[in-house]
């Protein structure tokens, strides 16, 4: 009950804005809110937001982790394209749907174990060690289909894409189910607590018996399973593999997904639900600004003026601004902080 | 010897050997018409990575430069398709608006003390987006001046030529470099990707280094973006997507730290051209595929990490043992 | 005394307070012309505030600060660099990746068209560096030199720009004997030309060999300044450490040292380089003291017991039985606890709340998996918010907000929640009010009644002589001394550490 409360509290900044920004697209295109039922499924543009969000909410769970641990994820989008060639090569040599499956979840987890590996064991940066498979990736996934756009027609894997279950699209219900999912585990276990730890201050967390190398690798690892999930929708979406674009650019959206979601880039206290909110706050803006007639090149206007917006927001420099203001109250509290 | 300049010779070793086997597989590739061409289509890509490499040196990054090029391309194509000033006064203009750009990011990054990735970012989808704003479609440059600047060229025996952008990369690399080495500003740049808590200490300016670093990146990606206008005659919003990948790559390939505080401009030439063989290589095979290109550079690109990595580790143990 | 001509930088009545700290009280410093002015103190006796004030980088709340007579106030280190006072760190405050030219030079590099003249900027360092007898190569990157040299480099630098005071902080704590040799050499060569100059060390020794006079700080005031000649070493370390060195006897403690058998047994432990081989055994209910100066080995010791750093001679038995201690999560396995002398960086997770710092350490031993549920956690919190005494207004307030005595009682709960065994302690009453450290020192004894094992380390004599059965005394990272039953003095502590390591020599 309590934790409900305080999920509430902490969500309701997500919240009004996407409230907000949702009325604002019903002031300028009325029917956006409504839902028609063919053929025993959902239409609408509504659905079409909660299934356009789809890649973006799916690598918005990783990332929200490994930002939680001060760390980046810059390969996702890369790693899409992998997991998304990986699947539809298996699908055209004619594996059976669990056996494609299987590999690009794999594909994804091993990606996910390289940066990892690179961030825990070799110290890396995550900013510099993620770049390499951002840079790599696509060639890689160009080499698994060879260049060209594998097309594929097993109708298991397109129906992960394009199909719908109790009325509602797939890609809805896995990024919704896997999103729900993970953040249930994170805050029933103690990874929460021991994650935030890390991002917080990682030699004290080692100092206090936590495993940080695995749990750092766990992280990076989750951000490739959300990676190879996202890029089997895609894949299946247009029913091939397009290693050029298919999660193009997705890395930074899924990063401003967190960053609108509230979680700090400088790592420590994260909620994954207030992420996948983020990532339905952009793509709302996305579908929005499409719908309403307003060119689409505003788009990343706008996503620039939210980061602006956030960053201003977080600025340390705000914030000791914001404290002094309020320093007479909390005074006593502020002052023994910085004593030592 | 000084393994100050051991990434670098690493680079220079690796550039020579390549273009050995190269050379070895296909005489032609020796010809200087193939040095020529591979200064004329890298050269929006050297200038842009000689910003990168100032910014990378003082511990930052910047991910805007593809999209500020782009910007520049769309800027140029509409401004001389729809008035009638002249190319080097658009010129004029969209340097000063690039380097403004940079500028102002190089102040929020200082003063609202944020993280360069996030701030540039920003910046990213911005420059992108004025550009959409502009004009989404491609638009072809047909000003007889631009016409004018291709005949400029200078001729190498053996039937390549210099052309006035390969040129003009050769130009901004010599200038980088005297500015990286031969003033108080190059000097504040490395100090500041030593550390910047210490800089600040030794009296240096660290505002207004770091300004004058994004805006210089800003420049350069204008400058950049000038040459890639020339280079393809047309504007188009949609281009140069992902050149600050490259650039990053680049400078790494050429031996400067990701980290800051170590490095050379020379180096981001070498780095580039490394970058260049691989496709003209790839070109002349006609039988290998280009995706081996983002491949190799991404295995280079560990591979100078890692070294870096070594030559950090061992120096640091080399001196607790002293 | 204040007003003598000779006097080139004058310090009076500086007051620097900190919200809910007191660091410097009306302290009093005059600084000579052509003398080295040793400036002494345990952690946290104010002697790096005082010099912080004298260098800008602190503003003084009250007091005056006259250089040659003239009242001062610098802005910042800049400012203060420009009027004459220049500092040297331990950590050489120098850009490791820069020219040994361009460190020197740096803002201020000769220039011809707005270009650097290198060859003239190097030509220039290199004559400087000559004065000092240092002939290197002056266009490598400064890391490439020893630490000694980047001392030298930063002294050059200093001395360049500055000219009449120099202050070292702690120049020689990583040299070895001959490079301290060299530094001393320049040092006195400075002295000669007419500079004042402040020496903070924590090498005894060095400071007979260096200075014309010694000031001495606890706790934020002057113990008082004296002729380096006519003060005599125990009475140096006496003016650091104890107050009025009443000689506090030992009362024979009940829980009994005789009692239990030996428990936790480390033979011949040690790490090259980190602190020599030693021998240590702690019964059940008992407390051990390590007592040293600042430097001597103490936290080294602290960290090769929790596995922070991996022993590498030696080997540690628990009940007779060999123990893994290769990693702190190793060691905590077999039920050990650290708090750490750095609260902030090595202790508490900040931004989390005080329950959540308190059940860090037992929800990491029993693992992702089984998680301590909300109740548990508050009920562990407020346990130990009650038992400890923790004054936070609330459980749920992120621990960076609570004062030092407050974090560090967390800290202690965090280890008591997983039941320890053996608990290391490095300086448990360091910063936290008098009030906080009358409690930490009888919860000491309270768990030492419990039957748990400590390991205290502290430079609060008295403190360590109330509850400690035993005491180790450290001294230039080597257990020197141990102290047993009647032994356990004060003043035994301070001839333990005092005692000049003759033996040590010119090595």
């Amino acid at each position: 009950m309590d934790s409900a409360k305080r999920l509430g509290r902490r969500l309701l900044p997500q919240f009004i804005a996407l409230a907000l920004i949702l009325m604002l697209i019903w002031m300028v295109f009325p029917a956006f809110f409504s839902l028609a039922i063919q053929n025993g499924r959902l239409y609408g543009s509504l659905i079409d937001v909660l299934n356009r969000g789809a890649p973006v909410a799916l690598l918005a769970v990783g990332m929200t982790v490994v930002i939680a641990t001060k760390g980046i994820d810059l390969s996702v989008g890369a790693v899409m394209a992998i997991c998304g060639a990986v699947a539809a090569a298996s699908s055209v040599r004619g594996d059976p749907l669990v056996l494609t499956l299987v590999l690009a979840i794999g594909t994804g987890l091993l990606c996910g174990l390289w940066n990892g590996f690179l961030v825990s064991v070799l110290n890396i940066q995550p900013i510099i060690a993620t770049l390499v498979l951002m840079v790599a990736g696509r060639g890689i996934a160009q080499l698994v289909t060879e260049g060209a756009i594998l097309t594929f027609n097993d109708p298991g894997l397109i129906f992960i894409g394009s199909g719908a279950f109790a009325a509602l699209p797939m890609p809805v219900i896995i990024w919704f189910v896997f999103g729900i999912a993970v953040a249930v585990l994170v805050r029933r276990t103690a990874l929460s607590l021991l994650i935030e730890s890390i991002g917080i201050n990682r030699r004290a967390s080692t100092l206090s018996g936590i495993r940080t190398p695995v749990l750092l690798m766990a992280a990076y690892m989750l951000s490739g399973l959300c990676a190879a999930l996202a890029g089997l929708i895609v894949t299946a979406d247009i029913r091939g593999a397009d290693a050029n674009n298919a999660g193009l650019w997705l890395e930074l959206d899924a990063i401003l997904a967190v960053v609108v979601g509230g979680t700090s880039l400088l790592g420590g206290r994260f909620s994954i639900i207030a992420s996948l909110v983020g990532a339905m706050i952009i793509q709302a803006v996305n579908t929005g600004i499409l719908l309403s007639g307003f060119p689409p090149e505003f788009n990343l206007i706008i996503k620039a003026a939210i980061i602006v917006i956030i960053l201003v927001i977080q600025s340390p420099k705000i914030e000791t601004a914001m404290t002094f203001f309020t320093a007479r109250t909390k005074g006593v509290d502020k002052a023994e902080q910085q004593t030592r | 010897m000084n393994q100050k300049y051991l990434p670098l010779i690493a680079t220079l070793v690796i550039f020579v050997l390549a273009y050995a086997v190269c050379a070895f597989q296909y005489p032609n590739m020796l010809s200087t018409r193939v040095a020529g061409n591979l200064l004329t289509d890298n050269a929006f890509l050297g200038i842009a990575a000689v910003g990168m490499t100032f910014v990378i040196l003082s511990g930052g990054i910047d991910l805007s430069i593809g999209s500020v090029i782009a910007f520049t391309g769309i800027f140029l194509a509409v401004m001389l398709q729809n008035t009638s000033i002249h190319p080097l006064a658009a010129f004029v203009l969209a340097l000063a608006i690039t380097t403004a750009f940079g500028a102002i990011m190089g102040a929020i990054i200082h003063y609202l003390e944020m993280p360069a990735f996030i701030v540039t970012l920003a910046g990213m989808f911005l420059a992108r987006g004025m550009a959409f704003v502009i004009s989404i479609d491609s638009i072809p440059i047909k000003h007889p001046f631009y016409a004018t600047l291709k005949t400029f060229y200078y001729k190498l025996p053996g039937g390549g030529r210099i052309s006035l952008i390969g040129g003009l990369m050769l130009f901004v690399f010599a200038v980088g470099i005297l500015i990286a080495h031969r003033t108080r500003f190059g000097t504040n740049v490395y100090a500041l990707g030593g550390g910047a808590q210490t800089s600040a200490l030794m009296g240096v300016p660290v505002g207004r280094t770091t300004i004058m670093i994004y805006g210089l990146s800003g420049f350069l990606a204008g400058l950049s973006g000038i040459v890639y206008s020339l280079y393809t005659s047309a504007g188009y919003s949609l281009a140069t997507v992902g050149v600050e990948l490259d650039a990053i790559a680049a400078v790494v390939i050429g031996g400067t730290l990701l980290t800051g505080g170590a490095g050379f401009v020379g180096g981001t030439l070498v780095g580039v051209l490394i970058q260049g063989l691989i496709q003209t290589y790839i070109t002349f095979d006609g039988s290998l595929s280009s995706w081996w290109t983002k491949i190799l550079i991404g295995a280079l690109l560990f591979a100078f990490i890692l070294m870096q990595k070594g030559i950090l580790f061992v120096s640091r143990h080399r001196r607790t043992h002293a | 005394m204040q007003n003598s001509p000779n006097n080139i930088l004058v310090a009076s009545g500086v007051v620097k307070t900190f919200p809910g700290a007191i660091a410097l009280n009306a302290v009093d410093f005059s600084l000579r012309r052509g003398e080295v002015h040793a400036l002494l103190g345990e952690n946290g006796a104010g002697k790096s505030t005082l010099i912080k004030c004298m260098t800008g980088a602190y503003r003084k709340d009250s007091g005056g600060l006259a250089l040659d007579g003239v009242e001062i106030d610098p802005r910042d280190t800049l400012d203060a660099q420009k009027l004459g006072i220049g500092t040297v760190y331990q950590e050489v405050n120098l850009l490791g990746n820069l020219s040994v030219a361009e460190n020197i030079f740096l803002g201020r590099q000769p220039r011809r068209f707005g270009l650097i003249q290198t060859a003239e900027m190097n030509r220039r360092a290199s004559a400087l560096l000559d004065q000092y007898g240092i002939h290197i190569n002056v266009a490598s990157a400064l890391e490439s030199y020893s630490v000694a040299i980047q001392q030298v480099v930063a002294i050059a630098r200093a001395v360049d720009l500055s000219g009449k005071v120099l202050i070292l902080d702690e120049p020689t704590a990583s040299l070895d004997a001959q490079e301290v040799e060299m530094l001393f050499r320049i040092v006195r060569g400075l002295k000669e030309k007419g500079l004042g100059i402040v020496f903070i060390t924590h090498f005894l020794e060095q400071v007979y060999d260096l200075s014309d006079r010694i000031t001495v700080l606890r706790n934020g005031r002057l113990v008082g300044t004296r002729d380096t000649v006519s003060l005599p070493r125990r009475e140096l370390v006496t003016m650091m450490l104890g107050h009025e060195l009443l000689a506090v006897e030992k009362e024979p403690r009940q829980t009994g040292s005789e009692a239990g058998p030996v428990r936790f047994r480390f033979s011949n432990y040690g790490k090259a380089g980190s602190i020599k081989p030693f021998d240590l055994e702690v019964r059940k209910g008992e407390v051990v003291g390590i007592a040293g100066l600042l430097g001597s080995g103490r936290t080294e010791t602290a960290e090769l017991l929790f596995g922070i750093e991996k022993a590498d001679s030696g080997t540690a038995e628990i009940a007779g039985v060999p123990a893994n201690l290769s990693s702190p999560r190793a060691a905590i396995a077999n039920r050990f606890g650290f708090c750490p002398e750095d609260r902030k960086t090595d202790g508490i997770i900040g931004d989390l709340s005080v329950r959540e710092n308190i059940a860090l350490a037992l929800q990491a031993r029993q693992g992702w998996a089984r998680p301590l549920s909300q109740a548990e956690q508050v009920a562990l919190a407020d346990h130990y918010i009650k038992a400890l005494d923790i004054r936070t207004s609330d459980r749920e307030k992120p621990i960076r907000l609570l004062s030092g005595g407050n974090q560090q009682k967390a800290i202690l709960a965090r280890w008591l929640a997983t039941n320890p065994e053996f608990l290391i302690l490095d300086e448990p009453t360091r910063g936290i009010d008098v009030g906080a450290h009358a409690e930490i020192i009888r919860l000491i004894e309270d768990l030492c009644a419990k039957g748990l094992s400590l390991v205290v380390i502290s430079s609060e004599l008295e403190e360590l002589v109330a509850y400690s059965s035993r005491i180790l005394v450290l001294r230039d990272r080597a257990h020197v001394a141990e102290l047993n039953g009647a032994e356990i003095t004060t003043d035994n502590i301070v001839n333990a550490i005092a005692a000049s390591s003759v033996n040590k020599g010119a090595a």
